[in-house]
Formats: structure tokens, sequence, C-alpha cells
């Protein structure tokens, strides 16, 4: 079988399972159920093949959990990580909201783990329909403290398992956490996929907690200081560790900029359909670009501004809120170009003749 | 005969590792001694992976020569539940205090304890939050006071102190539950031999085992060592009365 045809949440379930996952804690929410009941159905199928004396899919998934809470799922997943193992949670914006305060936890005792937001409309309840509003919560923190998230924006089916992949690599590389950011319409579409080809790495993880054996010092996962010099210290190593990520892991896309006066740029779900919009408007003759950031962070601020350098003076952002991204987009393009904001929230997703509209007022 | 002859020969101490910063007259430094005893004694020390939690043992690990991880308030139990079920040959223990589990930590507790992990659960009570100041905890006596409670505990406000063991001990799969105390030597040696046999359901793989262990707070009680000690003996083993709740 070379192709698959899958929906975007199960997607993410065979990229995370091709590249080892060990552990699986989550929480059942809307839109991102699949993702739990996918883990499920792969897990049980197995302890049902090893009871006929079968051997299991997938070995390396050794422990499945659909746990009492959010906050329950991200702890599971720092337990899991801090005993030097692939593993991953899967929720939706409020579960998101939720599980924050982990989350910086483990940014601060740099454990690897993968957790995917499966956006949805905010604030609060909201509603289930796909938005954008939990960029600031993945790229500027969300949780307590200075840290960063790799944060990937998948826009297709394929993505969101190869990106998954991605991620662990990434995330166990670093040893630091990483957000598969999507949304809702990108969980639940259907699409065909080629069999995802990102080779796995394996990293050595020697602090991992494994009973201190015949080790002289102890490993302990923590993040606690009681006077500031080794606060600072610790801070340092952070801050050195994000510097090094942002100068070897910015990730994007861009398509038709090479003669275009007018640069289109969205992620997730609106880079799709602004790929389209992009056609359209070519079609009408008017000369548009697409900039589509694949991680948001790190953050491509410099190619916004080498491309509003010289050739692009307007920049039309596309977001499903009320204009988060635009914000980064402005820290890149620096006042070089015109930038104006087409924010389409609530849980409508803009289509190429919405996006055609917008382009028409500043072309 | 030299006098050193007469002196019974004692194994130097592999996991506790002493000189604890607890205020004067603690039950901390106690218990941690103890537990690091029964680690030895029951030759498990290679093998165990302690979750601190917050609160003022948030550095036991400084004193317990073991690997651990210092996670969330109150989130102990989950992260043990995913250690453990990754590492089954490892012994898990989370080591957490009234507030860590009683309040912020209810529903990791009693989930884990429902799913009956693997793990064993020391759980210190001395009725209020001793890192923070001295705040109410949801185990502090009706009457107590406390710096939210300065008039004393109120029923009418704050409700009554939570027991663990007895709630715990609504539950099917736990198969052991015990309150001990701290508060003199007998009882001391009686927590000794608790903790050693919770550790050993968990070894023999027989399920989730809990030890209450009824301790003290002279500095944010307001009394001397002495007579937080009393208080142990005569107020708190009153409401949370002592003995095996659970062994299966």
């Amino acid at each position: 079988m070379s192709r698959l045809y899958l929906k975007g949440n199960e997607a993410i379930v065979e990229g995370a399972l091709r590249a080892g996952l060990n552990a699986f804690f989550s929480y059942p929410i809307t839109p991102a159920s699949e993702i739990i009941e996918a883990f499920a159905e792969k897990f049980f199928a197995d302890r049902e093949r090893e009871k006929r004396g079968e051997k299991p899919l997938y070995p390396k998934f050794k422990v499945f959990m659909q746990m009492e809470s959010e906050i329950a799922s991200i702890n599971a997943v720092m337990g899991g990580a801090a005993a030097g193992f692939r593993v991953m949670t899967s929720s939706s914006s409020p579960g998101i909201s939720l599980k924050m305060e982990g989350i910086s936890y483990l940014a601060a005792c740099e454990l690897p783990c993968v957790i995917v937001n499966i956006m949805r409309g905010g604030p609060g309840l909201g509603s289930i329909q796909p938005e954008q509003g939990d960029y600031f919560q993945a790229v500027k923190g969300g949780g307590h403290g200075d840290y960063k998230l790799i944060v990937f924006a998948p826009n297709s089916v394929q993505e969101m398992a190869e990106h998954t992949m991605l991620l662990f690599n990434l995330t166990d590389k670093y040893r630091n956490p990483g957000m598969l950011l999507a949304d809702g319409y990108l969980g639940q579409m259907k699409e065909s996929m080629e069999i995802p080809k990102i080779p796995i790495e394996e990293y050595e993880k020697p602090w991992a907690v494994t009973g201190i054996g015949e080790r002289k010092k102890q490993n302990v996962i923590e993040f606690l200081y009681l006077v500031p010099e080794p606060m600072i210290e610790a801070k340092k190593r952070l801050l050195k560790k994000y510097k090094e990520i942002e100068k070897n892991e910015i990730r994007y896309e861009t398509y038709k900029i090479d003669d275009a006066k007018i640069l289109i740029t969205a992620y997730g779900t609106c880079s799709r359909v602004a790929k389209a919009a992009v056609d359209l408007a070519r079609e009408k003759g008017v000369k548009v670009g697409l900039l589509r950031p694949i991680t948001l962070w790190p953050f491509p601020y410099k190619i916004y501004a080498e491309l509003t350098n010289y050739q692009i003076d307007r920049v039309l952002v596309i977001e499903m809120s009320f204009g988060q991204f635009v914000e980064d987009v402005r820290l890149g393009v620096e006042g070089r170009a015109e930038v104006k904001l087409y924010a389409c929230y609530g849980g409508i997703v803009p289509t190429e003749e919405d996006i055609w509209e917008k382009i028409k007022e500043i072309a | 005969m030299r006098v050193s002859a007469l002196i019974p020969k004692y194994p130097e101490p592999e996991t506790y590792l002493g000189r604890t910063h607890y205020c004067p007259g603690c039950g901390h430094g106690i218990l941690h001694k103890i537990l690091g005893e029964v680690i030895d004694e029951l030759g498990i020390r290679k093998k165990v992976i302690l979750i601190e939690p917050i609160g003022c043992s948030v550095l036991a690990l400084n004193y317990l020569k073991v690997d651990g991880i210092q996670g969330p308030h109150g989130r102990a139990p989950a992260i043990a539940t995913a250690v453990k079920r990754l590492r089954p040959e490892n012994i898990v223990i989370t080591y957490q205090g009234d507030g860590d589990l009683a309040a912020i930590g209810t529903n990791e507790i009693l989930h884990a304890a429902n799913r009956g992990e693997l793990f064993t659960v020391i759980f210190i009570n001395n009725a209020v939050y001793g890192m923070t100041g001295g705040q109410m905890a949801p185990t502090t006596l009706i009457g107590q006071k406390s710096t939210t409670t300065p008039t004393g505990r109120k029923v009418e406000y704050t409700g009554y102190p939570l027991r663990i063991c007895e709630l715990l001990n609504t539950l099917e799969a736990p198969v052991y539950l015990e309150r001990v105390s701290l508060h003199d030597v007998e009882h001391i040696l009686q927590t000794k031999a608790a903790i050693k046999k919770a550790l050993l359901k968990q070894i023999e793989k027989r399920g989730f085992s809990l030890v209450e262990v009824l301790s003290n707070c002279p500095t944010n009680w307001k009394m001397s060592p002495e007579e937080s000690w009393e208080f142990v003996k005569n107020e708190m083993v009153k409401i949370f009365p002592l003995g095996v709740f659970r062994d299966k």
C-alpha cells in the first residue's frame, strides 16, 4: 500500500507511531477526539494480537491512557518524558489552556514531548468550528515564565503525519517540548496521503530518570533555584538553546513570489486557501505571491524583511482570529510595506473568492 | 576489651544523606530518614524513582540519593503513573504533603488509586500549608488557627477536615492504606514498618499503596516541637484515627 486515506487527526497517529511513540496520554475533546480514539484502536488491537500469540504491529507503543483530566495528561507526559520515552498528548483549545502549567514545567525541565492542539473557536467554551486563536498561546508562551515551544503548523493531512514525525526528532534533538498547531478543519478533513518518509532520528538520553543503578550521580528532573545566580545560569542555558533552534530550524514555504508585488501570508488551513487565491489573482492579472510559515516558532522574520526590502510593498495577512499572527508579520516587515489584515474569525474558513475580494482592495 | 567493640556496628546509610534544611523539630527529617532506611533495607535504592512534591519537601531529592522528578503541585500521581507504566521494573514513590495531595491534587490521587496504579504514596499530613507560611489545609482541624483562618477553622466557611485514607478506602483497587504518626518513638517505628509494607506491596506487584503519616509543623503552628507532637498525639489522632484501613 503506497497511499493512505485518512482524516488529519488519524494522520497524526500514523506519524507518531512511525516515529516510535512509546506512550500517549490524553483526554477527549472535540474536534481532537479522533486522535485518542485512533490510538486506542491501535493499542488494544496490538494487545489482542499478543493474546493470540502474534507479534504486535507497534512494539514500541507501550502505554495508552485516557487520563482523568487534561492536567493529568500533560503531567503523565512529563513523567514519561522524564523517564526517557517518546511521549505525546493531544487536545483542543480549552484543553490546551488547562495543560499550560505542565507545558511550562516541561519547557523548564527541558523534556522532549509532542503536544497536539487541534484549535477550535475561543475564547472560553467558544465553538467546535476551526479558528486560529491559540497562536499567541502556542508561540509566545501561554504558560508562565520565559520559554519556547517548537511549533509546527501543517496545512494538509500529509503534513499532519510528517510534522508530527519531525517534531519527535527535533524535540529529542533539542530537549524541548514541541507543539503541532492545527485546527479543527485540518483535524477533521480527510484526504489521500503518501506514506510519510521522514527518517527517524534516535537520541541518547543520559539525563533520563531510570533509577540511579550504578551511576554515581542522581538524575533529577527539576527546575528550582532558591537564589538568583544559578537561576540566571539555567535561564542563559535555555536562551542559548532557543537561539540555536532559531538559527537552525526555521521552515517556510513560498509560492510564486519571484515577480509578486503583493504578498499574501498565512499559516495552516488559511495558507492552503491562500495558495488557491494566489492562482485566482494571477488569472485576473494581479501579481500575488504567498509566504507560508511552517514553523511558527522559530518564526521566519528574516524572509519577511527580505521580501519587503525591494519588491513587495503590500502584505495581506489572513488568519482565523482577531489578529495574532499579524503581529509577528509586522515584526518581520518592520514598516517596509503596508500590512493589511483579513481576520476571518468565528468558525468560518475563508474561500479564495473572499481572499480575492481583499486583494482587490489593495491591488 | 575496647569500648568500641561494645557499640553495635550499623551499616552506613546509602540512601539518606541527612543535613536537611527543615525547621527545628519538623517531622520531614524523621520521615526522610526512615524512608531512606527502608529503601536500604529492601535493597531497592538503585531502582527507586521518587516524585517530590511542591511544598517544604520539594528538595527531598537533596537528602535521598535516588533518581527523581520534581513535578507541579499535586500532580505527582499522574507523573508516577506514567513512570511506573513505562518502567515497571522500577520502584516508584511519590512523597506528598496535605496541600499537595489533599487539595490541589485530589483528582490525581483519587484516579491513580482507583486505577490501582502500582506505585507507593507517602502522604505526610501536618494539617497546614508549611512552605507558603501556614495557611489552612483541607486537613486543618476545626478551630485550628492558620494565617487564613486567623480565628480558627470554622465549618460554616470551610467544611471539615478531609480524611484521605477513609476516602480512598471506598475504592476497590488500593491494596494497602494505613495511617500512622510520628509523635513518639513507638509510632515512628510503626511508620517505618508501614512504609516497608507498602513498598513490599509494590515490589510484589500487588497494587496501589498509600501510607498517611501524621506530622507536625512547630513553626506555623507556633508551638515548641514538644508541644507540636503533643498536639499530634492529643488532637490530630482524634480526627485522623491511626490504623490499617486496607491490607489485601
